[in-house]
């Protein structure tokens, strides 16, 4: 409460470079990821990948990102316009504003709110409400089944993910980013912490609706899912958001889990936290990756079971293992 | 410009009349119908699909599965279940192996009734045939089933060299197993790759394609062609294998189990393959047979019927080969069962290459075969043999044959009706995904939609070779 | 008090003039022929079958309904985590209460089969 009386011209100047910097580096990672996960699927089945635009291909998701703007905004008859008109600049919409509280460095967090850990949760949660939207204005059936079972995933794995994320918040007593981090200066949370750390990461990928999670768009059931009626730079954003939302799991895995900027117990080896920070972030996206040509798809009662009857006991039963730990030590 | 601009010829020139049929329009009426028409649903028919239009589908009595449907979902009005969502699954659709259409019914995930439509690819091969010599018609069986096309070019050769009463020499016989073989083994491939996709694991296809890739080189080297090597000849082979490749195949075999492990390594063990795959889609023994289903579909549920071992031809029964059955008669089953199927194949075609005899490719039979190039342009004897077997083709001995044979997908049977021409009267085909397709219906129901797709998967369908 | 989230906000607005300027850019370089055919509901080609006003399983509404609970019951949790340590054994026997309580619910759930899909 004390930092909102103090803005000071400095304050909004650190507010206002952030904010630039921030919408440059969303962009350009989110490019970049786009271009990464063509890579790493190329690789992973022996090919390429982009190999045409630029070097190793790597203009080739800016060409396409033009390209898309160019493409022609196609509404189809009988959808609701107002609602099928809002659903990408809805989920676009809450993506930046994850970036203000990330720990980048020790001394690169825009702005260190004592919620921070809050904020990203509750816009994380707007993407939902995005794609229902988005898939109910379509008028298209397996936009609607999409839209359905996206929100009964995100559902289901909004609870374990809140819970394990709060084993870490017991352990530190806050959810200012920069005290989480610097909580795990000598070991990082994931040694302390390995079953919350993984339910995180498995809810994490459910929430962004990656493999082996990808059922509302699942392309061989639901075509496109969701978004199956979206054309040119509408779809366009749902992609930039999907991407953006990645690195924002991945960053808050980092930070929670990882040690954030710091490097292996203690010793940061003369890299700046801000290189470790991205490294690892970097690493979690490539596993999501990694994951996503590897597994096959699960079906969607098995993906509700596995949260509601494996993942929430586990995560409740780990808090209070925590709890008790904590008590006694 | 009209229809008739773009085909100024009608493409065919002769109605041939049955002895026993005495009018043209007795003719058509018999020729109607016996046609299977897709089964869909009074209820499409009668408008309360936006799309369907009145008449179009044509409506049955009692589908074959009526009994096994679930009560409440016979014949009453859509307005008696508002929950209910009909969607489309197909023809244009990511997972539906081609343009197969499944007219679905969902109560939220569930799929209580399902309709697969099918027809979409349908090209009149048995009706072409008709207006064909013998061996112009040899071309169209490729594309029967066009992931194997060497399974339906031998089921065909067969078929007319048992109403010709020949036999072809040993090279010819072994090089047809070789072949076959390893065409089983690229449309095994390509059904892993698509089934794994289906289910959402992608890379495996990748894997898949490098190795089919392999075969698909093999066959250009022998045939010209790829997808359809149209290779075999009634009374033969269209040419000997060119130098080395017989190296070649052998080292394909040597190499190709080691392969199939980046598979197994990717799929076999892997936890939710494993969840997706297993008690889905569950075919007990009596089903199979009632459906009358064949190959990896009902090897899956434990009937060892496979055609190679209970009726061989091209002399199977010479090599040492296990037919794999499943236990369960699940999807999972039917997978284990192809990838085992594979390693047999692979067996065969090794002990094929080691017997493989020096010696003719076809036979000796100037009706039949057609005479070297370089005598057609010396001797006249030849050149008119050629000049026959081209223009008026090979004639037949009237009679009717049928002949079967193991395809990958299942059994497929040739029934041919000859008058003593040399053009078939009346071509059948019996092929194996049509017939297996049947059972989709029956095991969809009651599952979920991510079920119906692996369904798909499993019966192996193509649907070129559902609709001909 | 709000006015910590002031950056919050301002952040919102300028991705929205964002994704303004993106989509006045795309809908006017963008080319517009509206045919039926590009206009219909994708259907895998085929004219949508039947409606969309349909009445969805109340399975989902349960699900949703049991999401509410658990989830404001986690939100109850997340207070509780950040004064732990002060608030001594009181506190963690009456959480573990709470906890138990909400388990308990969940078996019960099991029970009845609210979370089976077939």
């Amino acid at each position: 409460m004390t930092e909102a009386v103090t803005n000071t011209g400095g304050d909004w100047l650190r507010l206002i470079v952030g904010l630039i910097l921030v919408l440059i580096f969303s962009q350009l990672n989110a490019l970049f990821l786009v271009w990464l996960e063509r890579k790493v699927a190329g690789h992973i089945q022996l090919r390429y990948g982009p190999m045409e635009v630029g070097p190793h291909g790597l203009l080739q998701t800016i060409v396409d990102g033009i390209k898309l703007v160019g493409k022609e905004l196609i509404t189809p008859f009988k959808a609701d316009k107002k609602l099928f008109v809002i659903a990408p600049v809805l989920v676009f919409m809450p993506v930046l504003v994850p970036f203000l509280v990330l720990p980048f460095g020790p001394e690169l967090i825009i702005r260190d709110m004592n919620v921070g850990l809050l904020l990203i949760f509750a816009f994380s949660t707007f993407s939902v409400l995005a794609i229902l939207v988005g898939g109910w204005a379509s008028n298209n059936k397996y936009a609607l089944l999409g839209a359905i079972r996206s929100v009964a995933q995100n559902v289901a794995y909004e609870i374990p993910l809140l819970l394990s994320v709060m084993s870490v918040v017991l352990m530190v007593h806050s959810f200012k980013f920069s005290e989480l981090v610097m909580a795990q200066q000598r070991i990082w949370f994931i040694f302390l912490q390995p079953v919350a750390a993984i339910i995180y990461f498995i809810c994490a990928t459910a929430e962004t609706n990656r493999a082996p999670f990808d059922i509302p768009e699942a392309e061989s059931e639901l075509v496109a899912g969701f978004h199956t009626e979206y054309s040119g730079m509408r779809f366009g954003l749902f992609f930039l958001a999907e991407y953006t939302n990645m690195f924002i799991v991945c960053a808050v895995a980092t930070s929670l889990f990882l040690g954030g900027w710091h490097g292996p117990f203690g010793f940061s080896l003369g890299i700046p936290g801000v290189v470790w920070f991205l490294a690892k972030t970097y690493f979690l996206l490539f596993v999501l990756m990694w994951f996503r040509w590897t597994f096959p798809r699960v079906r969607f009662d098995q993906l509700m079971n596995f949260s509601w009857k494996v993942l929430i006991p586990l995560s409740m039963l780990n808090l209070l293992v925590t709890a008790l730990v904590l008590k006694f030590v | 410009m009209g229809r008739g601009g773009v085909y100024p010829r009608p493409l065919i020139t002769r109605c041939k009349r049955h002895p026993k049929e005495k009018s043209l329009s007795q003719v058509k009426e018999n020729r109607t119908r016996g046609e299977i028409r897709p089964v869909l649903a009074q209820r499409y028919a009668d408008g309360w699909g936006v799309g369907a239009k009145r008449g179009r589908l044509q409506p049955s009595a009692s589908p074959p599965f009526a009994a096994t449907r679930r009560q409440v979902s016979v014949e009453k009005p859509m307005s008696q279940y508002p929950e209910r969502l009909i969607l489309n699954v197909g023809p244009q659709h990511p997972s539906t192996h081609g343009v197969l259409r499944v007219v679905v019914e969902l109560e939220g995930e569930v799929v209580v009734r399902c309709t697969p439509d099918i027809g979409y690819l349908h090209r009149g091969i048995e009706k072409l045939m008709e207006a064909r010599t013998y061996q112009q018609c040899l071309p169209l069986t490729d594309r029967i089933d066009y992931l194997a096309g060497s399974a339906n070019n031998l089921g065909f050769v067969l078929a007319v060299e048992k109403l010709l009463g020949v036999e072809v020499p040993p090279r010819a016989r072994y090089i047809r197993v070789i072949i076959a073989e390893m065409t089983r083994i690229a449309s095994h491939l390509f059904w892993l790759g698509t089934h794994a996709h289906d289910l959402g694991a992608m890379t495996p296809l990748f894997y898949a394609f490098r190795e089919r890739e392999q075969l698909m080189d093999l066959f250009e080297a022998v045939a010209g062609g790829r997808l359809f090597p149209c290779y075999f000849r009634i009374g033969g082979l269209a040419r000997d294998l060119p130098d080395g490749w017989t190296t070649e195949v052998r080292e394909f075999c040597r190499t190709f189990p080691d392969k199939m492990k980046d598979y197994e390594t990717l799929l076999t063990r892997n936890p939710i393959w494993i969840r997706r795959t297993r008690d889905v889609g569950v075919l007990t023994v009596d089903e199979v047979l009632d459906y009358g289903l064949s190959g990896p579909v009902a090897r899956g549920s434990g009937i060892a019927w496979d055609v190679r071992r209970a009726d061989p031809y091209c002399g199977y029964e010479e090599f040492d080969f296990v037919v794999p059955v499943g236990q369960n008669g699940d999807t999972y089953d039917r997978y284990l069962v192809r990838l085992e199927e594979m390693r047999q194949s692979c067996r065969i075609i090794e002990q094929a290459l080691d017997r493989l005899p020096e010696g003719d490719i076809a036979v000796d039979d100037p009706t039949i075969t057609y005479p070297k190039k370089t005598d057609v342009y010396t001797r006249i004897e030849s050149l008119i043999q050629h000049f026959l077997l081209v223009e008026e083709g090979i004639r037949v001995p009237e009679g009717e044959v049928f002949h079967h044979t193991e395809a990958p997908k299942g059994e497929l049977a040739f029934f041919i009706v000859s008058d003593g021409t040399s053009r078939p009267f009346r071509v059948r085909a019996r092929t194996p995904s049509f017939v297996n397709l049947q059972v989709l219906s029956k095991l969809a129901e009651g599952r979920l939609l991510a079920d119906l797709i692996a369904l798909i998967g499993t019966i192996d369908i193509v649907l070129a070779d559902v609709d001909r | 008090m709000t006015a910590v989230y002031i950056p919050a906000l301002i952040y919102l607005a300028v991705t929205m003039g964002v994704m303004a300027v993106i989509l006045f850019l795309s809908a006017r370089i963008g080319r517009r022929r509206v045919t039926r055919e590009k206009m219909l509901p994708y259907e895998c080609g085929m004219d949508p079958l039947g409606t969309l006003e349909i009445h969805f399983p109340i399975k989902f509404y349960v699900v949703a309904m049991i999401f509410i609970i658990f989830d404001i019951e986690t939100v109850f949790l997340y207070p509780w985590a950040v004064v732990f340590r002060d608030l001594g054994w009181f506190g963690f026997v009456e959480m573990l209460l709470f906890t138990a309580v909400i388990l308990i619910g969940l078996v019960y759930l099991f029970r009845k089969g609210a979370l089976e899909w077939e």
